[in-house]
């Protein structure tokens, strides 16, 4: 049964998209999401086009490279994910030693002249890519060494992508590991054991935070402790959200918005602009519109052909999520402030790089039926 | 089916997967579908629950109400000229904290608002914890506007009104002066503060984090411009009453003085000036000995213009003709251990004669013979003692002593202007009951639309009598000589009182005084001229304030297109 729903399915797929490897409902989907984001950031950066046309040069970089990994076969990736987690490593290695300074914080590795990123946004493809590529190979579900092994291949990047410092990255890292060892299954007995550890974890990993990171934490847990200070990020945040009603005060309307009272209004806080602006309304729809991007990618990882793929693109998916509810969270005030950009919305080049790239593989790894093995 | 072996044969590394599968997938569905339901509540919570609440504290960082000046009414005179006006300027202020701390951007801000740079640097440390510092008050909107040009974060600019008075220390004790706020403080502008203010509008603007407004939302209040007022004086009469008391006052090195002239029709005063003065537009330079508008505020015994008054008490009793003949010699009595001297010793006098001469001792002698209470009534009926009413703030009531407590002294002394207290504005306002037809008018600063009914104090044939003596006193050879108009007829009585101290009366120290009426066929305008203290050679009424009385009214009464009512004189010259 399965078997000819399949073969239908192939013979379906060799058209046009097919054979360019590229899945026309996510395409869609992610094209809408990426013109609804340059609306708003246009309002958001004070109604500055040169922002607006910077982001989009980073779109279209993007999505060529979305592009190119398509065409990587998902075995090519299963090859190579070793080398390019080990790289990485390597990378951020380099940046511990030599890398410069950007906000505080030591993050970007600079080749002069040629280019500069951050080795951890590499991370979080490489970190799914090796794991995926380490537990397909093993028996499913993963054994006690297997999970070992797995850790030291997590727990190493994290606490170098931590110590730059970059609690938001390494939180995303940590949770695309998460998700493919999820999703590779865990028995509830080892979810639960996990828990305790994570829970035993919590102090230690509080008394070696940065100042700042724990402000974070105390802010968020009360932000009108300090409402001048740390506090006025979400106290900002929530009220032009809520001031937005159901429908909105209309695009570059925003009184909280457009005067400057709210912080990092076109980065990580972008969305409470959308709140303000859009309102209710505005907001249910671009939520809903992650929510299809979400099914519409878990359906593609879910008929992934293989467990790596399967593993990999759910991972992939799910760690795109992450980011929206970490950062919508964070700015309506539901969990703690870290630096978390709102996916394909926020103004930034990197994240839209590391998340278009992301579903290139995931587009790879559903459009690449390997008709013959080896 | 090969491809069914090599599924199979790949998957067998895996076992486990294919049943875990699905499970795992729709498990990490409905975690991503709660995850968002979470955040769907959240934003509900935010959009719907917290709305009213959140909305308001946006508000409350954007929206500001800002008062909006109001323009203050002007004062007029009573033709419509400008004697108080308000023109716009600008305000600069700063918050200190967000002022260019760079010296180059310091020093074009102290240029431009022309200010040392080490001065403007104190004031701005001095400053630095407060949110709002003034830069500079008042500019010119244009020279507002080239600081706002340099376009330096921090300073801000506020519209306000600044009060001009066109006619300067003219009218300036009258007028008063507004502060630095455009609020009355003196004068006329705190008397009539809330008509003049108006009531300031408000508007909701919207603010952007750093004060910069960002728009008007929305005009709750329109401001409500103030009132004007037009005043009972003629600008014309008073710039003349005032030149010619302050050449009056520097001839005769005198103290200062006031002048007071009243519409005899209907009380309105046309002129009131005083010396001292001062500029009111110069507030830097202003001298508080300047400020007071004498002729209202300030009170003293007025001496010989009083007798007519008196007289007119004489007459009203009905024992008295003005040829009824009263002896004054030896030119000197004694009363009560006081001794009371005329000029010299002029004998027999009719009541035309003691006016004329001013005889102390002849008017002792009729007080003497009035009852207790009738002078103190008709005093008091004249206006005396009593607050003028004018509104003006600070007006003297001045005193008259009731009888009860009066010895025979004080009788005749009250009878030649003494042990009594009037201003220059009151002493006006009782000589209109002479030129009125016995009728005195209540003065009034603001110009009336009727003239009002007055109070009848005697018979108009007592106040045609006290005019005819009156004129008789103003004659070539009397006293009041000094005070002849040409081509008008006019009656006046002089009077030179000696200055009272806490010591008693000052030796050498006088006030000279005339008050008089013209035309007398119809008078039109009562003048009281008083001059304080001359200093030079001489003092006497006649001599230092009859002149003023002269000139004045000479031009008071052609200016106002008064005929003339002495042809003979016209014709002699």
């Amino acid at each position: 049964m399965e078997l000819t729903a399949r073969r239908e399915r192939m013979t379906r797929k060799s058209s046009l998209w097919s054979r360019l490897h590229l899945d026309p409902w996510l395409l869609l989907l992610l094209f809408i999401l990426m013109g609804a984001g340059l609306v708003v950031l246009y309002s958001a950066s004070g109604q500055n086009m040169n922002t607006v046309i910077a982001q989009l040069t980073r779109f279209l970089i993007a999505l060529a490279i979305m592009f190119i990994i398509a065409q990587f076969s998902p075995a090519t990736m299963l090859r190579w994910a070793p080398l390019v987690y080990g790289a990485t490593v390597l990378m951020l290695l380099a940046v511990e030693i030599m890398g410069d300074m950007g906000m505080g914080a030591q993050r970007w590795l600079v080749i002069p002249g040629v280019v500069r990123f951050q080795p951890s946004e590499l991370m979080k493809l490489a970190m799914p890519l090796v794991l995926a590529a380490y537990l397909s190979r093993r028996e499913l579900p993963p054994r006690w060494r297997d999970l070992l092994v797995s850790l030291v291949l997590v727990v190493i990047p994290i606490v170098m992508i931590a110590r730059q410092p970059d609690l938001g990255t390494s939180l995303l890292v940590a949770c695309s590991a998460v998700f493919i060892i999820l999703l590779a299954g865990l028995t509830w007995r080892f979810i639960g054991v996990f828990a305790l550890l994570v829970a035993a974890i919590l102090p230690v990993l509080w008394l070696n935070m940065h100042n700042y990171q724990r402000q974070r934490v105390l802010t968020f847990l009360n932000p009108d402790t300090d409402p001048l200070g740390a506090g006025w990020n979400i106290i900002q945040s929530t009220t032009a959200i809520g001031s937005g009603g159901v429908l909105g005060k209309g695009w570059l309307e925003g009184t909280q918005s457009q005067l400057e009272f709210l912080p990092e209004r076109h980065t990580d806080f972008i969305v409470a602009v959308l709140g303000e602006e859009f309102g209710l309304t505005g907001m249910i729809a671009v939520l809903t519109l992650y929510l299809l991007i979400v099914l519409r990618g878990l359906w593609l990882a879910n008929d992934a052909q293989d467990s790596f793929g399967r593993l990999l693109g759910g991972s992939i998916v799910l760690t795109f999520f992450i980011y929206v509810f970490v950062n919508v969270g964070m700015v309506s005030g539901l969990l703690p402030v870290v630096g978390v950009p709102l996916p394909l919305v926020s103004f930034g080049g990197t994240s839209s790089v590391t998340l278009l790239a992301g579903f290139g593989i995931l587009m790879s790894v559903h459009s690449h039926r390997r008709l013959l093995p080896r | 089916m090969s491809e069914e072996h090599r599924e199979s044969a790949r998957s067998r590394r895996s076992p486990a997967m294919e049943p875990m599968r699905g499970g795992r997938y729709a498990l990490m569905v409905t975690i991503v579908i709660v995850a968002l339901g979470l955040l769907g509540m959240r934003i509900v919570d935010l959009h719907i629950i917290d709305r009213t609440f959140l909305q308001g504290q946006g508000d409350a960082r954007t929206l500001r109400t800002e008062s909006l000046g109001a323009h203050r009414g002007m004062i007029k005179d009573r033709n419509g000229e400008p004697l108080a006006i308000s023109t716009p300027v600008v305000t600069l202020w700063a918050e200190p904290e967000e002022l260019p701390a760079d010296d180059i951007q310091r020093l074009m801000l102290a240029r431009a608002i022309d200010m040392d740079l080490e001065d403007l640097n104190a004031r701005i440390e001095r400053y630095q914890d407060r949110e709002f510092m003034y830069l500079r008050r008042q500019l010119t909107p244009e020279a507002a506007q080239r600081v706002l040009d340099l376009n330096l974060s921090g300073v801000h600019a506020e519209n306000e009104y600044r009060r001009y008075y066109p006619s300067g220390e003219v009218t300036a004790q009258l007028l008063g002066v507004t502060n630095v706020d455009d609020r009355g403080q003196e004068g006329l502008e705190l008397a009539y503060q809330r008509h003049l203010a108006g009531e300031p509008g408000k508007r909701r603007v919207l603010k952007d984090r750093r004060g910069r407004l960002v728009r008007d939302v929305k005009l709750l209040q329109d401001a409500k411009p103030g009132g004007d007022l037009t005043l009972s004086i003629d600008q014309r009469l008073q710039y003349m009453a005032y030149r010619e008391l302050k050449s009056a006052v520097s001839e005769h090195d005198a103290k200062g003085g006031s002048l007071v002239m009243i519409d005899n029709r209907n009380g309105e005063v046309l002129a009131m000036a005083n010396v001292p003065s001062f500029n009111p537009n110069d507030r830097a330079g202003m001298d508080p000995g300047g400020l007071r508008n004498q002729a209202i505020v300030d009170v003293f015994e007025p001496g010989s213009v009083m007798k007519p008054l008196a007289m007119s008490a004489a007459l009203s009793t009905g024992e008295y003709e003005p040829d009824t003949v009263i002896d004054t010699s030896p030119g000197w009595m004694r009363i009560d251990g006081f001794t009371i001297h005329d000029f010299r010793n002029y004998g027999r006098l009719t009541l035309a004669e003691i006016l004329e001469k001013s005889s102390n001792i002849g008017m002792s002698r009729i007080a003497l013979e009035l009852d207790d209470t009738t002078l103190w009534e008709r005093y008091n009926a004249l206006g005396l003692g009593q607050p003028p009413e004018t509104g003006f703030p600070g007006e003297a009531d001045g005193s008259v002593p009731p009888p009860v407590r009066w010895s025979r002294s004080q009788r005749a002394a009250l009878s030649y202007g003494y042990g009594l207290s009037v201003s220059t504005l009151q002493l006006a306002s009782a000589y209109t009951a002479i030129a009125n037809d016995g009728r005195r008018l209540e003065p009034s600063l603001l110009k009336r639309n009727e003239s009002p009914e007055g109070t009848q104090v005697f018979d108009p044939e007592i106040s045609h009598e006290l005019l005819r003596m009156l004129e008789e006193s103003v004659q070539p050879g009397a006293g009041g000589h000094r005070a002849a108009v040409s081509g008008y007829r006019i009656a006046g009585k002089t009077g030179t009182s000696r200055k009272s101290s806490p010591g008693g009366y000052e030796k050498d120290a006088y006030r000279s005084l005339f008050a008089g009426i013209a035309p007398v066929s119809e008078p039109r305008i009562v003048t009281v001229v008083m001059i304080d203290h001359p200093r030079g050679d001489e003092y006497y009424g006649g001599a230092v304030a009859a002149p003023v009385f002269s000139r004045v009214t000479g031009s008071a009464l052609r200016l106002l297109d008064v005929p003339p009512d002495q042809q003979s004189e016209a014709q002699e010259r």
